[in-house]
C-alpha cells in the first residue's frame, strides 16, 4: 500500500485511548514485513524485525501512538440527546457542528449541537459555547428509545474523511499520531530491502494521550537499547510564531533537549545529511509530553530521541500534513537504523 | 435521492446555477411553461392560461456560504460570510473552494498553545483562514480566485429516528416540496417560484411574484427549531418530529388571516399534525411577495429543522412528508372548489 493510503486508513479507523483493538488489527494487517507480531496486556502491538547482526544483538524501539482523542458518553437527556465529557485534550471551540460516531451498540451518526444562535443573547456571539452546553444530537426523540442504543460510558469518535489539499498535504482525524504509525510501518518497508544489524520492534503504543502509558509497560518488556518517538510536531499555520512550529513538507523535525541522547542526535543529523533527507532542527525543552520520555526512563534508562511530523492543527477532526514528511521520516529511521554497530549501542551509556 | 442531490449541489445567494439546473431537469416534464428571469429567479407554470386562482408555491435556492475576498502571502484564503453564519460554526471544518472545487480546511491554534482563558472567547470571522495546503500566494491563485464561494462539504445521511442530517436543509426542503407538488393535477393556474438571493435580503421573490402575478402564495422553508437542552420550552420556536409548521407572524409578514385559519382547519380535518411556529424573528420570502403589486395573500409552511446556517442541519423525515400532505390536501380543495362553480 502506498503511504498516502495507509495514512487514509489509519486515520479514519476509530481508536480512542484504551479503546485501541480495532486499530490494532488495521495496523498490524498493513505490515507484512515483521518476523513476529504480538501484543502486551494494555494493548500495544509490538511488530519484531529482527537484525542479522551478531547475538546479543542491539535492540531499537519505534514507538508512534495509535490512540486517538475522543468523547465519552455521560448523560442521556429526556428527549434523547447525549451529553459527554472529553478523553484527552480538545479545544471546546472545535467541537460545535461535527458530525461525531457515537460507538454503541452498533455505530450511529450523530451531530455535535448547542441552543441556536438567534435566540442567544447580544454579545452572545463572541463567547465560546462551553463544553457543558453542547450535547450530541443522534436523531432520537426520547431516552428511553436512546437508551436502547447507547449507554452511558460509550466512546464517541469524530467523523472525517481524509481530505487531499494540494500537493502532499492531506487533513483528517487523529493523524496525531496515526501519521507516526504510518512512519514505522514505511520504515519497515525500507528496511525489507537493506539489511541491519539490530533488531527494531516498532510499536504502535496505546493511551499516549492520557499519560504514555502505553510506553512506559512496552519499554519495560522490550527493555531496548535505544528508543525513537515518532509524534507531531506543531506545523507552521498563522498566528503562530516561527519558533514554536517546524515547517510542512521540509521532513521531520529531530528534536534536541533533555529527552534526546546527544550522540543519538548527532547521528541522526549525519544520517539526514549524508542522505539527502530534508529535516529541521526541533529544540524541545519541555521533555514530559511524548512517549520518548516513557522510553528513556524505563528500567535502567535508554538512549532516546523525537522525530516530530510537522502537523497544523492539532487535536482538531483537520489536522494536516505532509505524507511527503511520513515518508521521509521512515527513511531517515530505516537508514539511521541500517547504521547502527554493537560498538555505536554500547558506546551510548558512556559519557 | 432529490432532497440528497438538492442539499449536496451549492448556490450561494448569487450562485444558484447548480441547484437550478437539478431542479429544471426535474420539473420539466410536469409544467408546461419554464423560464428564468434577470436574477436566476427559474418559475415553472402549471396550465398557464387556466381559469381560476392564481397560486403561487415559493421556494428559495441559495444557501448561506463563504466568500473568498483576500489571499495571504503564505497562500492562505480569507474570507467572509454571504448570508447569516455564526462564526463559532466554522471552526474545523473541511469545505470546497470555487468553480474547481479546490479542497480547504478551516484551522484554528492547537489547544496546546492557547493560554485558558483563550478557550472562552469565540474566534472571530477575520481571524478564521480556509487552508487548501497552497505553500504561496501565487499556487493559491491559480487555484482560486477573490469572490469565488467556499462551501460545506456535509453529506445527506438519515440517521436516529427517521432524521436527516445534510447542509442547506434551508430552503432545499422548500424546493423538493414545490418540485413534488407540481406533479399534482389541478385545473387553475399552478406556479412554482425557485427563487434566488433571500439569505441577503429577500432579492428573488419580490422579483418573482412580480411576473406571476399570483392571487395567493405559500412560501415552503426550512424553519429554525430550538427544540435542544439548554432552550427553555416556550423558546424552542419550533419542535422537529412535531409536524410542519405554520407562520402566523414573523419579522417581516402577517399571513393572511384566514387562509392560515384555512390550513390549521384543513389539518385537523385530514389528520395531519401540524405546530405553529411559536417565534415572530425571522424572514422568509413571503414578506416579498405579499407586497407584490396591490398586495398578495400570503401562506409560511415551513419543515422545522436544528442548527441551521451550518454545516450539519438535522429535519425529521415525517415533518416534510406532513407539509406535503399539506400543501396537497390544499391544492385538491382549492380544485374541489373551482369544479363545484
Amino acid at each position: 500500500m502506498e503511504i498516502k493510503q495507509v495514512l487514509r486508513t489509519l486515520s479514519e479507523a476509530s481508536g480512542v485511548s484504551g479503546y485501541e483493538h480495532n486499530l490494532a488489527a488495521t495496523v498490524q494487517a498493513s505490515c507484512p514485513w515483521a518476523d513476529e507480531i504480538k501484543s502486551d496486556k494494555l494493548g500495544n502491538l509490538i511488530m519484531l524485525k529482527k537484525g542479522t547482526g551478531a547475538e546479543p544483538r542491539p535492540k531499537v524501539m519505534l514507538a508512534g501512538h495509535m490512540d486517538e482523542i475522543g468523547l465519552i458518553i455521560t448523560k442521556i437527556e429526556k428527549e434523547g440527546f447525549l451529553r459527554f465529557s472529553t478523553i484527552g485534550g480538545f479545544d471546546q471551540r472545535v467541537l460545535l457542528a461535527q458530525e461525531v460516531v457515537v460507538h454503541g451498540k452498533e455505530p450511529l451518526i450523530g451531530v455535535i449541537g448547542a441552543k441556536p444562535p438567534h435566540i442567544q443573547a447580544p454579545g452572545e456571539q463572541s463567547k465560546a459555547v462551553k463544553m457543558e452546553d453542547l450535547f450530541i444530537d443522534v436523531g432520537f426523540d426520547s431516552e428511553d428509545e436512546a437508551a436502547k442504543a447507547v449507554r452511558v460510558g460509550d466512546l464517541v469518535t469524530l467523523k472525517r474523511d481524509v481530505v487531499d489539499l494540494q500537493g502532499s498535504f492531506m487533513a483528517g482525524k487523529s493523524f496525531d499520531d496515526r501519521a507516526g504509525v504510518a512512519a514505522i510501518l514505511e520504515c519497515f518497508k525500507t528496511l525489507a530491502g537493506m539489511s541491519h544489524t539490530a533488531d527494531v520492534y516498532g510499536v504502535a503504543t496505546v493511551q499516549e494521550e492520557v499519560g504514555l502509558r502505553g510506553a512506559v509497560t512496552s519499554a519495560y518488556g522490550i527493555v531496548p537499547d535505544l528508543g525513537i518517538a515518532i509524534d507531531v510536531g506543531f506545523g507552521d499555520s498563522p498566528g503562530l510564531p516561527e519558533s514554536d512550529t517546524i515547517k510542512l513538507g521540509k521532513g521531520p523535525g529531530i528534536a534536541i533537549g533533555p529527552h534526546v541522547h546527544p550522540k543519538v542526535h548527532e547521528r541522526m543529523i549525519e544520517t539526514a545529511k549524508e542522505w539527502n533527507i530534508g529535516y529541521s532542527l526541533d529544540p524541545s525543552p519541555h521533555p514530559g509530553g511524548t512517549d520518548t520520555y516513557a522510553i528513556q526512563v524505563a528500567r535502567a534508562g535508554a538512549a532516546t530521541i523525537l522525530l516530530s511530523i510537522p502537523l497544523r492543527y492539532m487535536h482538531t477532526p483537520i489536522e494536516t500534513i505532509s505524507y511527503d514528511d511520513v515518508k521521509q521520516t521512515g527513511r531517515l529511521m530505516a537508514l539511521f537504523i541500517a547504521g547502527l554497530d554493537h560498538e555505536f549501542v554500547e558506546g551510548l551509556t558512556c559519557f | 435521492m432529490l432532497l440528497a442531490r438538492l442539499t449536496e449541489a451549492n448556490g450561494a445567494p448569487g450562485q444558484e446555477g447548480d441547484v437550478r439546473d437539478i431542479i429544471r431537469a426535474e420539473v420539466e416534464p410536469h409544467v408546461h411553461e419554464i423560464k428564468t428571469d434577470a436574477l436566476g429567479n427559474l418559475i415553472a407554470v402549471k396550465n398557464p392560461d387556466a381559469p381560476g386562482p392564481r397560486v403561487m408555491l415559493a421556494a428559495h435556492m441559495d444557501e448561506v456560504a463563504l466568500m473568498i475576498v483576500g489571499i495571504e502571502s503564505n497562500g492562505f484564503l480569507k474570507f467572509r460570510p454571504i448570508g447569516g453564519v455564526d462564526p463559532r460554526v466554522l471552526v474545523a471544518k473541511s469545505v470546497l473552494v470555487g468553480a474547481k472545487k479546490v479542497p480547504g480546511v478551516i484551522g484554528s491554534k492547537p489547544i496546546h498553545l492557547q493560554k485558558p482563558p483563550e478557550r472562552e472567547r469565540a474566534f472571530t470571522m477575520q481571524e478564521l483562514l480556509i487552508d487548501i495546503g497552497a505553500k504561496s500566494k501565487e499556487e493559491a491563485e491559480g487555484l482560486v480566485k477573490l469572490g469565488e464561494i467556499a462551501y460545506f462539504t456535509t453529506k445527506y445521511e438519515e440517521f436516529g429516528n427517521g432524521k436527516v442530517k445534510a447542509k442547506a436543509l434551508d430552503d432545499r426542503v422548500g424546493c423538493a416540496l414545490a418540485i413534488r407538488l407540481l406533479q399534482e393535477e389541478v385545473s387553475f393556474p399552478l406556479i412554482a417560484a425557485f427563487t434566488v438571493q433571500e439569505e441577503v435580503g429577500l432579492r428573488g421573490a419580490g422579483v418573482a411574484a412580480y411576473q406571476v402575478k399570483p392571487d395567493l402564495a405559500i412560501v415552503l422553508e426550512g424553519t429554525t427549531a430550538s427544540d435542544v437542552p439548554g432552550t427553555d420550552e416556550h423558546k424552542h420556536a419550533t419542535t422537529v418530529g412535531a409536524g410542519p409548521c405554520i407562520t402566523v407572524m414573523d419579522r417581516v409578514s402577517i399571513p393572511h388571516p384566514p387562509l392560515v385559519r384555512e390550513l390549521f382547519s384543513l389539518a385537523e380535518e385530514e389528520g395531519i399534525k401540524v405546530q405553529v411556529r411559536r417565534n415572530t424573528a425571522g424572514g422568509t420570502d413571503a414578506g416579498q411577495i405579499q407586497l407584490s403589486e396591490e398586495g398578495v395573500k400570503v401562506a409560511t409552511i415551513a419543515v422545522p429543522c436544528r442548527y441551521i446556517h451550518s454545516p450539519a442541519s438535522v429535519m425529521s423525515k415525517e415533518d416534510f412528508e406532513g407539509a406535503y400532505k399539506l400543501v396537497k390536501s390544499y391544492l385538491k380543495r382549492l380544485q374541489e372548489r373551482e369544479a363545484s362553480k
